[in-house]
């Protein structure tokens, strides 16, 4: 599946639940069922500090495609970790870079890429696409 | 009495609904709702008689300084100083701290001086001083609170010696909601030769602040924070202090006369205000003082006293919730966390519910580092909240936690 049919299924998953708290119960479920970082990858190279919650984001290049695993403090800033590793994690740079990340904005959740808002996501955000740029640039 | 209903007809913004429900406003300690009264005095001003003040001869321009000079007045007797020279107007609290860490710094820190801020600042009253001691080489103290919210006053004696020079402390903490014995502490300090500036921005809409009898040096609060505009605030200074300190701003009104060979300054107050005010939001400001002296100050504390207690005892029979700041005397703010709960989430929730709380470290890093915590939630009560808003918010709290 292209980044773009990714983003499109979660729209779809997300279109069952018309109530604002039904659709922050499942970001919670997908937040609880992302699989935790090791505690030891928990450092301060890998955190991405927000004022509001804390986001972790590695990545790690594989054959070609950039490998990224990521966990929040918050689980609903957790459950979009997860919608967005779905769609960036395993995918080559240039993927990456060709792409939008447009699905947030779509669920209705876009404040939470608000600069306002301060929660790590949208420095994540903008950090998986300086992760795709650099491994885009040595891949040559 | 207090006609709550009343006092929530000049807020109209109160009866909106958000996300389809009605709004429960919990933030006012952020920022707080303006009353009709107050939009309509800017109304006023620009159809009936704006123009620059101090500057002209001409009707507007007379008809706008009187009414600034005016509220100038209001704000006096409000917090009761004795001279309109000591009434500046700023850009807000954090402009009132920069202006005296920058001037009275200037002139009375030296190297090797130290300046004392309480544990529990927002973060406006830290930084700034933070920042003029690495401009004087001087070092700032920190004055610890307990695990109550109570500051450790008891340690002052031993914390200022002869290089002491100031002492920065909150009238009332943002975070913990704590009344600070300011009148004890300053006391202390004057015995030893040291000013006082106090942060009275949580504490000038919620109590009757009297800065003769505090015997503060400096007191600064924000008109957005007591149903006032934006983008102005007070420093209160006494004359003594404020007529040696150097300007802060320079340019049109803080001077007397200007030329290349040399500029004299103006007289109080107008020697801090440089520059054109924002004459829009000082006359409004004028209006939101009438507000709180018609509704009176003590019927304000009393009701909301009345919030914070029921507020309190509701949350207190919520399992897993962890209170932070506690003391004997506290104005209305309470903020806290539950157990197994993110602040951020929980605030998501609520805002999905149309409550709205703050959350995160709340400016006050040194707060969240004594309880070794990386946010909180926080509710603060205005003039027009009432409990059955408490009600519909423990509801909702109770109806969160179960999604976890």
């Amino acid at each position: 599946m292209t980044i773009e049919e990714v983003q499109q299924e979660i729209i779809e998953e997300f279109s069952v639940y018309t109530d604002w708290m039904d659709k922050y119960g499942y970001l919670i479920e997908l937040g609880n069922e992302l699989t935790d970082l090791d505690p030891k990858e928990k450092t301060d190279q890998n955190l991405i500090k927000g004022c509001q919650s804390r986001v972790w984001l590695i990545a790690e290049m594989n054959d070609g495609k950039i490998n990224f695993r990521g966990e929040s403090d918050a689980i609903i800033v957790k459950g979009l970790v997860a919608l967005l590793l779905r769609v960036v994690s395993g995918r080559t740079p240039k993927e990456l870079i060709e792409n939008d990340l447009h699905f947030i904005d779509d669920l209705g959740l876009k404040q939470h890429l608000s600069p306002t808002r301060s929660n790590g996501l949208l420095a994540m955000v903008k950090q998986i696409r300086l992760y795709a740029v650099a491994y885009n640039k040595i891949a040559g | 009495m207090y006609n709550i209903e009343k006092i929530r007809s000049y807020f109209p913004v109160l009866h909106q609904k958000v996300y389809d429900k009605p709004l429960v406003y919990f933030d006012s300690a952020a920022s707080s709702q303006k009353p009709v009264q107050v939009l309509m005095a800017e109304e006023r001003l620009h159809n009936d008689f704006y123009g620059n003040i101090h500057r002209g001869s001409h009707f507007m321009a007379d008809k706008a300084t009187v009414q600034f000079e005016e509220v100038r007045d209001k704000i006096r007797d409000f917090i009761n100083a004795e001279s309109r020279e000591e009434i500046i107007f700023t850009k807000g609290t954090t402009e009132s701290v920069n202006l005296v860490a920058f001037s009275f710094c200037e002139k009375f820190l030296n190297e090797g001086d130290e300046i004392i801020v309480s544990e529990m600042e927002h973060h406006a009253n830290i930084v700034p001083w933070q920042l003029a001691a690495q401009r004087k080489k001087a070092k700032i103290v920190k004055l610890p609170f307990n695990d109550l919210g109570v500051l450790e006053t008891e340690k002052l004696p031993s914390l200022i010696n002869k290089k002491t020079k100031l002492i920065a402390v909150a009238h009332v903490s943002n975070v913990l909601g704590t009344v600070n014995p300011v009148s004890e502490i300053i006391k202390i300090a004057h015995e030893n030769n040291v000013a006082v500036f106090v942060d009275g921005a949580q504490a000038v809409q919620h109590l009757s602040v009297d800065v003769q009898q505090m015997n503060a040096d400096f007191y600064a609060f924000s008109a957005h924070k007591m149903y006032g505009p934006n983008g102005v605030g007070v420093l209160y200074g006494k004359k003594i202090w404020l007529e040696q300190m150097p300007p802060y701003q320079g340019g049109g009104e803080m001077i007397a006369e200007v030329s290349f060979d040399g500029t004299t300054f103006n007289e109080l107050p107008w020697k801090f205000e440089a520059g054109t005010p924002n004459i829009t939001s000082v006359i409004s400001f004028g209006a939101a003082i009438d507000l709180i002296n018609e509704t009176g100050m003590q019927n304000i504390s009393e009701w909301e006293y009345s919030l914070l207690g029921y507020a309190t005892s509701k949350l207190k029979e919520i399992h897993g919730i962890r209170i932070y700041g506690e003391a004997p005397e506290k104005s209305s703010v309470i903020s806290f966390n539950i157990d197994g709960i993110h602040s951020y989430d929980l605030g998501m929730l609520l805002d999905k519910m149309a409550i709205a709380v703050r959350t995160g470290h709340l400016c006050a890093d040194t707060v969240m580092q004594h309880f070794g915590i990386n946010g909180c939630i926080r509710i603060s009560f205005g003039m027009y909240n009432t409990k059955a808003e408490i009600d519909i918010f423990i509801a909702a709290l109770n109806k969160v936690r179960q999604m976890f």
